[in-house]
């Protein structure tokens, strides 16, 4: 256990001290949020704008947090050789990506709480209430995108990795369903872009948060699959050095 | 002695006489042979230096060892364990100091000190390790702002925060100043002499010279000697001398029996010591008017050594 707290206390450190990994974790899903709930340029029917971005922007910050913070940070981490280091110790890749994961986790926590303090101050209507089903999506969201960027960190050099971080990020935004509902994308891409992870997290978060009429069944299963097959991926590919 | 109770966790292994067992290795990268077929053992609880220039196969040997690299033939064990398959079991016996990086840029010395004597449950403590390596002052700075010979004091610090039963050092010395280098020696031996077993790569034969009792000496992925500094000495006396002016080495050889030759300044008597050459010498040089300077006699350095190791590998 103490090892394990041990390599949590660096992983955090390692956050708190990237400047960068702070942007994309908490100022650019803010301002996201911000900006287009004041600013009436997304089609969301007759909607509120909070109430329609909140969930989508809840899952934009899992995702730059697993995704692409934890996928930057241990890309650089593997051409520092800081990874080569650990896997001479007694920590193992078990307690290691463990440990990325709690980190992982408690930066969402505050992501969370940040997030949905401004879209009440923004005047976000929604449903309180639903804890068990935001905090399951939450974690299968996690698993999928810690898969998705620790596969591609694990895999790639450490310039390229950036770029495909980065870019990843891009594409999820714009057709992930995160800012755009679906349908207002081209008929011949929605189907695809219904089975990618953010639009399944988001799914699920507006079913949750805003739209209980909605059960996001389809994106339930779809969000599942991910969280079993992106670790499972990341666990086979992943090298160290 | 600050290290003498550092050897308290002992693998079953710590009894056998060789601690390191590599046979036939093989590592190629592609179409290029790093490692070929190569074979050695190192004797527990001895200094192996293995020495060798950049590219001769040392950094990959080690990483078979240290579990980092798969190689493509070849067996290997350490204290007993296959570093591929019983890498766990064989972290907590094994300290590594990486050939460069290894730290996240932004960590402090300080804190990259206490994490790694907690992943290895704090056997050693973090501030003595601090003060045995020469950062004390140096505890706030961050990894990016340390000059390269500091980087390899926190490397080794973090090598010695596994209390090592076996300590691989990669290049240890390299970018260290002259204190600095003193100070590792003087790990490197209280590490043996408490009995850990330190294998350490290196192309400094100085280093070599100070640290080994072994030496394995690689070139173009090959091992071409192996043993210790005296056995590999042995037969390789020489007579080393310089004059005021030039001499005829022909002549000198002639009134000798030997072959003398030319080697920069200086003029070399090949495979003798002998004080009895070293009269005739004097003579032949007094009745030239010449006077005898620099002499030296004995065992060749490991320089010459390895220069003709490795030469005579060439052709």
């Amino acid at each position: 256990m103490s090892v394990l707290l041990a390599q949590l206390k660096s992983e955090l450190r390692v956050i708190a001290r990237n400047g960068e990994q702070l942007l994309v974790i908490i100022g650019i899903p803010t301002i996201l949020l911000v900006f287009f709930s004041q600013v009436d340029v997304l089609p969301r029917g007759d909607q509120n704008a909070v109430d329609f971005l909140l969930p989508g922007i809840l899952a934009l910050a899992v995702m730059s947090t697993a995704m692409v913070s934890l996928g930057i940070a241990t890309g650089f981490e593997r051409s520092y050789g800081v990874l080569k280091r650990l896997g001479a110790t007694p920590l193992g890749t078990q307690r290691l990506v463990l440990a990325k994961c709690l980190a992982v986790v408690l930066v969402e926590v505050v992501q969370l709480l940040v997030l949905v303090g401004v879209g009440l101050i923004l005047g976000w209507r929604g449903d309180l209430g639903a804890v068990a089903p935001v905090v399951g999506a939450v974690l299968l969201g996690t698993l999928a995108f810690a898969g998705i960027g620790l596969t591609l960190a694990g895999t790639l050099r450490g310039e390229v990795n950036l770029a495909a971080q980065n870019g990843l990020y891009l594409v999820l935004l714009l057709i992930g369903g995160i800012m755009f509902p679906l349908d207002s994308l081209p008929s011949w891409l929605q189907t695809p872009a219904e089975l990618l992870p953010s639009s399944a997290l988001a799914d699920v978060m507006r079913g949750a948060l805003t739209d209980t009429s909605l059960n996001g069944g389809a994106a339930w299963i779809v969000l599942a699959v991910w969280a079993l097959v992106a670790p499972t991926a990341a666990a086979k590919l992943f090298r160290w050095q | 002695m600050w290290f003498a109770y550092c050897c308290s966790v002992r693998t079953n292994a710590s009894s056998h006489p060789y601690a390191v067992e590599v046979e036939g290795l093989v590592v190629q990268y592609d179409q290029i042979t790093a490692v070929n077929s190569v074979s050695f053992a190192a004797r527990t609880g001895k200094v192996t230096v293995i020495l060798g220039s950049n590219g001769a196969g040392k950094t990959s040997t080690l990483e078979v060892c240290e579990g980092f690299r798969r190689p493509t033939s070849g067996s290997v064990r350490v204290l007993g364990f296959d570093p591929l398959h019983e890498r766990g079991a064989l972290n907590q016996h094994m300290g590594v100091m990486l050939q460069d990086g290894g730290v996240y840029p932004s960590s402090r010395v300080g804190e990259v000190i206490d994490h790694y004597c907690a992943l290895y449950g704090n056997r050693m403590v973090a501030k003595d390790l601090v003060e045995r390596v020469g950062l004390t002052h140096r505890q706030s700075s961050t990894w990016r702002r340390l000059s390269g010979g500091e980087k390899q004091r926190l490397s080794l610090a973090l090598a010695l925060a596994a209390k090592p039963d076996i300590a691989f050092l990669d290049e240890p010395t390299a970018g260290v100043d002259v204190e600095g280098r003193e100070m590792i020696r003087d790990v490197v031996r209280e590490l043996s002499s408490s009995g850990c077993t330190v294998i350490m790569a290196t192309h400094e034969l100085d280093e070599a010279e100070r640290c080994a009792d072994d030496v394995i000496v690689f070139h173009q992925a090959a091992i071409v000697a192996s043993g210790t500094l005296q056995s590999l000495r042995q037969g390789h006396d020489e007579i080393r001398f310089t004059t005021e002016r030039g001499i005829d080495p022909v002549a000198l050889s002639a009134h000798i029996g030997t072959t003398v030759v030319q080697d920069g300044a200086d003029y070399v008597v090949a495979g003798t010591s002998d004080a009895r050459i070293i009269g005739l010498i004097s003579d032949w040089l007094a009745e030239q008017h010449q006077g005898l300077d620099n002499l030296r006699a004995g065992s060749q350095r490991l320089e010459e050594i390895f220069r003709r190791l490795t030469q005579r590998s060439k052709s």
